[in-house]
């Protein structure tokens, strides 16, 4: 185990900027593309049906 | 015989459109799992690294997104062709369908990489041999994007943009050796087929797992948009 408590965990031995915002934009990217899907698929069958 | 009349089979969008529904949400739930398990491994098991101390954590998802970003394009500029020699209305979709996920990657490549390039180079972009040909990499995705979505007519649209698809690859091993091929920051691959990787065995497991993880949710993704796509042209 690296880390002793949370707060060592999301300090990320000083880096925790740099770690959590690649990791957090990242995430968010995904994210947008997951909702932009979902839209576009609903959007799609309403059209089709 | 018979594998050459199932290929024709799946290669027509009516027959492959509800086999791919399937085929997604299996990947989507593997990727889920895959990505669980690689942040895992990277925040809990992979140790501290001597030099680098945490920052290097952004490995995990910073070279398994680069590695799709190029891999992606390659299949896009594949099916791309495919579908501009053979005139097969599925291919032209598939390519249609990987752009918008492939240029998601590239920038998430980009970002993590700028992040990772502060505390270790000193500087969130430099005008590098790898970073610059990863940032035309993203431009020819959005160039395709942009490209297809700017001409009306579908056939034509589908010809253009298999075109930019196919010139711009000569860009993937540009990317790919500009560490060997120019003076660069940027280090060279730590992961080869040809010898032993250079890195710590837990470190080498949470990056295969994340890599794992994109490239079935690369596939679940596109596979929805095709969908969405047959669903839009047909």
């Amino acid at each position: 185990m690296n880390w002793g408590s949370w707060a060592e965990f999301w300090a990320m031995g000083g880096y925790g900027f740099y770690v959590w915002g690649a990791y957090g934009v990242t995430a968010a990217a995904i994210a947008a593309e997951v909702w932009a899907l979902a839209r576009r698929a609903r959007r799609s069958h309403e059209a089709a049906s | 015989m018979s594998t050459a009349i199932k290929w024709y089979w799946f290669a027509s969008p009516q027959t492959f459109y509800p086999l791919a529904r399937w085929i997604a949400l299996a990947c989507a739930v593997g990727a889920a799992l895959l990505a669980a398990a690689g942040l895992y491994v990277g925040f809990f098991v992979a140790p501290t690294d001597a030099q680098q101390g945490d920052a290097y954590r952004i490995i995990f998802i910073h070279v398994a997104a680069a590695w799709m970003s190029m891999f992606l394009y390659v299949v896009m500029a594949f099916w791309a062709s495919i579908g501009l020699a053979f005139n097969t209305r599925l291919s032209a979709m598939m390519a249609s369908a990987i752009a918008p996920t492939g240029a998601m990657f590239t920038f998430v490549a980009l970002w993590t990489g700028a992040l990772w390039g502060r505390p270790t180079w000193g500087a969130y972009w430099v005008w590098d041999a790898r970073l610059t040909s990863e940032l035309i990499l993203l431009f020819l995705y959005l160039g395709f994007m942009a490209l297809q979505a700017a001409i009306d007519d579908r056939r034509r649209a589908d010809r253009a943009g298999a075109l930019l698809a196919i010139v711009g690859v000569v860009n993937v091993p540009i990317i790919y050796y500009s560490v060997q091929w120019w003076n660069t920051l940027h280090q060279g691959a730590s992961v080869s087929l040809t010898r032993a990787p250079s890195m710590a065995a837990a470190m080498l497991a949470g990056m295969i797992l994340m890599a794992l993880a994109f490239w079935l949710y690369s596939i679940a993704a596109v596979l929805v948009r095709v969908r969405c796509i047959i669903r839009e042209r047909e």
